[in-house]
């Protein structure tokens, strides 16, 4: 029985934190002159460091750190190697895309690493109170990135709502909680699931879970919770919309699968239908709304929306196996989905001078390597076999039948091939030839920056290679689902004097 | 046993992909990129040829096989063989595959890198639907065929490229969400998506008969689609006249009718079974309202694309007879169709390239000027037609004579004034053409007949359909082979068609 510091628990939100704060630092005390550009090289190789901080988690003995409130697992390794991922293809991206001039980039740059410090820390927080505040350290950072371009009307509109909004879900949250503190007396993880099956008071502890889930789903953008979506893609730098589609969600996404998973297995006849219906709705709403989309930012949201849909289809499988399917469909889903904003980016710049569906005419003719690289990805989204997206779904959606969910399969199938519809539209518009008499708005790079290239190559490799070989992917997902089956079995609420020694 | 039996098949597979991305890497100028295109169809097509010179004709059960574990969970397997059914239709993919890239050689000029790329993509994904045995594996590749075509009808579409490109992808990809549903049903109550297994599983008849019926629906519908069957062939006429002519040669047909033979009445023979009888009634009105349509078109690709329907529909007619000499007629129609049907999109595609429209009335008098190209033209439509000697015949004479004596009289005539309407639709194109007086269109261009590369392949082409005409014992003990219709259930569809 080995005890390890706490502080090897939170590693990568050290480093992570740490970052951030030298990033700030160094914007504060270097001349105006000074290209902050370095910054964000400065922050990329920080998550860098950090991604390797969490692999290097592996080796410790699974358990619980900081008074039982952060643990280490392979669940928890899982989400923060795909978390500090998806930063680092954000930061890369941003590296290239972010006009030089645009004020503040110390501040973006610091923002983005803060924000991943508190997404990684919402995945392994086992105490509610610390999940609420890791929610908040990510949220307020995202907030303030999505208003990020004070110059136009849609960005400060867009971070306004997604604050006002996004308040109130935290809000619902935070009053979950209570609910669920005052059920059970406690606010450790494990505590609750081993009290829950005894409680007396069923209504409070409903009431918590229902709160929490509106909370959780509305971070997650689930429909009905979705409405902030579209506005907030839109009105914020696309390079932020490639990270807060992906990587928050993620997070709550873990979030979700613990709090139903892990906390609550035994209210599964109560939260089970719940999310089924929020999974129909959700893809049925976001496919059928983003059919009539004409901006392709608002399409994708609306896509991703969909998405969060198929993902929740998983959450109909038994146990392990829904927690696995749902753990590989968000890594599929976020590589794909920062893949296809990486690309509209670069297609039509930071200014998005490209907003709609139109504009993205001829982009195969114009620059055939954003061309077929977003057709890639909306083939990945489709779900096309050999691509990421189609193993996703396939996992997630067999899953569910295994789980006796036909019903759920037929709709979610059927949804999948509406959803050809308008993936379809863009990626045949981009394939079409360029109209000739027109003046082109704005011509897309036909070679692209190192960095830039990097977060392009990791996206697309990552899509690629989940679909064709996903193995290694599944058996990470498939341990990590294991360790939210099995919590350990003692958690001491005092000091990290007992630490349950199983090797992830 | 030869050394590449057991990898003959993934090298099949695999060589177009290798290809693509040797065309990927090439440079766009220059002819690079065709060059490399038609050295790997061309090796494809030779390695197609492997299979059956070293193929067992008596020997049951699958050859050429290879079963890896490629996921662990679910169980997806690397399965992949081919039997008397698919064998032929493998090398005729391998054969196309050529014939396409000759006939987009001058045809594609912009972009020609993805093209080809995106050409030979679509090459793999067609032999890996014909030698999948997993069912999984198949769906992959069934859905992968999907996108190179659907890209490349948008990227070189000819009026409204996406449109057509949306309507050929939502018509084929939407059926195609049922059955994967039936496909994931199948494996949450067996545990298998392995061909073999599922077969011997469905036939033991523990799996529940109502969801059963709808799981075999929903295999037939997705077929169906693709094949296409009458009324489901909503999105053929546009995908033919906008299409490439190297992808419109191989876009109906084969993989629809297949999988019919394969995957729905080999995996479900009862279901099948009770089906039969609509299909049969289906594929008698779309021979005759094909061929109808054909006969007032004046768009020649739109004709093409209905009288594909009229010839498409009577092959479907010998399938769910569900005879044996219909099933042996049936994939040697398949064939014959495609060769002939590679023949003649290659010259209606030297003519549009030549005169840049396919309304039919501003051709005429052609054969003058074009002798070469009018020569081979009226050769390949009597192949089309189903003359004596031309391998058309023998297809379609096998596929009515099961009818007559099978199935019914009555289907069968009916279907037989299909493949005379079918002359009539042909013989009229042929003249429009290529006879009478010479259009104002065609006398303003100088002539300019077929170039070498073109003359080689239809040289050959026509030599194929002569051979396949007189001397069918070439191919049909090995289609025997694979082609039985489950036995039980020949008796009684008889009678009830008959009633």
């Amino acid at each position: 029985m080995n005890s390890v510091p706490g502080i090897f628990r939170v590693l990568p939100e050290l480093v992570l934190t740490l970052t951030g704060v030298a990033v700030m630092l160094l914007d504060a005390s270097l001349t105006p002159l000074f290209p902050r550009r370095y910054l964000g090289m400065v922050a990329a190789i920080g998550t860098t460091f950090a991604l390797w901080a969490s692999l290097g988690q592996l080796w410790l003995p699974m358990g619980t750190g900081f008074s039982g409130t952060v643990e280490t697992s392979a669940f928890t390794i899982f989400f923060h190697v795909l978390i500090c991922g998806l930063v680092l293809v954000a930061l890369l991206l941003s590296l290239d895309t972010l006009p030089e001039e645009s004020h503040h980039q110390g501040e973006y740059y610091a923002l983005i690493v803060f924000g991943a410090a508190g997404m990684c820390l919402l995945t392994g927080a086992v105490e509610l109170l610390l999940v609420f505040i890791a929610l908040e350290i990510s949220s307020i950072a995202t907030y303030v990135l999505v208003g990020y371009r004070k110059q136009t009307a849609r960005g400060p509109e867009a971070a306004i709502k997604y604050f006002l909004l996004g308040s109130f879900a935290t809000a619902f949250l935070l009053y979950g909680i209570a609910l669920i503190f005052g059920a059970t007396g406690t606010t450790q993880i494990y505590e609750i699931a081993r009290l829950a099956p005894t409680v007396q008071n069923h209504a409070l502890i409903l009431a918590g879970l229902g709160l929490m889930l509106v909370g959780i789903l509305f971070k997650v953008s689930a429909a009905p919770f979705h409405v902030w979506t579209p506005d907030v893609y839109e009105g914020a730098p696309t390079p932020v919309v490639a990270l807060i589609s992906t990587a928050p969600k993620a997070a709550a996404f873990a979030l979700l699968l613990r709090v139903v998973y892990e906390m609550l297995p035994a209210l599964r006849p109560v939260w089970s239908p719940l999310l089924w219906v929020v999974a129909v709705l959700s893809m049925t709403v976001g496919n059928l709304a983003a059919l009539r989309q004409t901006n392709v930012k608002r399409m994708l949201a609306y896509s991703s929306i969909a998405h969060a849909g198929y993902l929740l289809a998983a959450f109909a499988g038994l146990d392990s196996t829904g927690v696995m399917a749902a753990c590989f469909y968000i890594a599929v889903y976020a590589a794909m989905n920062v893949g296809i904003f990486a690309v509209v980016t670069l297609a039509s710049s930071y200014d998005e001078k490209l907003p709609l569906i139109g504009d993205f005419r001829g982009l195969i003719y114009r620059s055939p390597l954003l061309g077929c690289l977003l057709i890639f990805f909306l083939a990945s989204l489709v779900g096309i076999p050999f691509t990421g997206g189609f193993m996703g779904k396939l996992i997630s959606f067999s899953t569910a039948l295994g789980g006796g969910a036909i019903w759920l399969v037929i709709i979610g199938l059927l949804n999948s091939g509406l959803a050809a519809a308008y993936y379809l539209r863009l990626a045949l518009v981009a394939a079409q030839r360029p109209e000739k008499e027109n003046k082109e708005k704005f011509a897309p790079p036909q070679v692209v920056g190192v960095a830039v290239g990097a977060a392009l190559l990791f996206a697309a490799a990552a899509t690629l290679i989940l679909g064709i070989v996903p193995g290694g992917l599944l058996h990470a997902a498939d341990a990590s689902a294991h360790t939210l089956e099995a919590p350990p079995a003692e958690t001491s609420t005092f000091g990290n004097a007992v630490e349950p020694q199983t090797q992830p | 046993m030869n050394v590449l039996n057991n990898s003959i098949l993934t090298l099949i597979v695999l060589v177009p992909l290798a290809g693509a991305v040797l065309v990927a890497l090439a440079p766009e100028r220059g002819k690079a990129t065709n060059w490399i295109a038609l050295i790997t169809s061309l090796v494809t097509f030779g390695l197609t040829l492997h299979l059956p010179a070293h193929f067992i004709p008596g020997q049951a059960g699958f050859q050429f096989e290879v079963n890896r574990p490629w996921i662990e969970s679910p169980a997806i397997f690397y399965h992949v063989g081919v039997d008397g059914l698919s064998l032929w239709l493998v090398v005729l993919v391998g054969l196309l595959a050529p014939v396409g890239v000759v006939a987009s050689w001058n045809a594609i000029t912009e972009r020609r890198k993805l093209f080809f790329a995106l050409f030979l993509i679509q090459q793999t994904a067609m032999l890996g639907v014909f030698v999948s045995l997993d069912l999984m594996l198949y769906y992959g590749f069934w859905e992968l065929s999907l996108v190179p075509m659907a890209i490349l009808i948008a990227m070189y579409g000819r009026k409204d490229g996406p449109k057509a490109a949306l309507k050929f992808f939502l018509f084929t990809f939407i059926p195609s969400a049922p059955l994967l549903v039936a496909i994931l049903w199948l494996y949450a109550h067996t545990g298998s998506f392995d061909f073999a297994t599922l077969r011997i599983l469905i036939a033991h008849g523990n799996l529940p008969a109502y969801q059963m019926g709808w799981v075999a629906f929903a295999f037939l519908f997705a077929f169906a689609v693709k094949v296409p069957v009458f009324p489901l062939h909503g999105w053929l006429a546009d995908t033919f006249s906008e299409a490439p002519v190297a992808l419109a040669m191989i876009v109906a047909g084969k993989l629809g009718l297949y999988s019919m033979l394969r995957f729905h009445i080999g995996l479900f023979p009862a279901q099948a079974r009770a089906v039969a009888p609509l299909l049969v009634g289906l594929a008698v009105v779309g021979v005759l309202y094909g061929a109808c349509l054909a006969l007032v078109q004046r768009d020649f690709w739109r004709l093409m694309a209905f009288a594909a329907l009229s010839h498409l529909s009577l092959i479907t007619l010998g399938i769910y007879g569900l005879t044996q000499t219909g099933w042996e007629g049936a994939i040697y129609q398949i064939l014959n169709h495609g060769v002939v049907d590679g023949a003649l999109f290659l010259l209606l595609g030297v003519l549009y390239d030549r005169y840049a429209t396919s309304q039919i009335n501003a051709y005429g008098g052609l054969a003058r000027k074009l002798p070469h190209t009018a020569t081979f033209f009226v050769y390949a439509s009597l192949g089309m037609i189903g003359l004596p000697m031309m391998g058309g015949f023998i297809g379609e004479f096998m596929i009515l004579l099961s009818t007559f004596t099978g199935l019914s009289k009555g289907w069968a005539i009916a279907a037989t004034l299909g493949t005379i309407l079918g002359a009539a639709y042909m013989l009229g194109l042929v003249m429009r053409l290529f006879f009478g007086p010479e259009s104002a269109l065609t006398a303003s261009r100088p002539p300019e007949d077929l170039r070498q590369g073109q003359l080689a392949v239809l040289a050959s082409l026509a030599v194929l359909m002569l051979v396949m005409g007189v001397a069918p014992m070439l191919w049909l003990p090995t289609i025997e082979s694979g082609a039985h219709p489950p036995q039980a259930m020949l008796i009684s569809l008889q009678r009830e068609v008959r009633r």
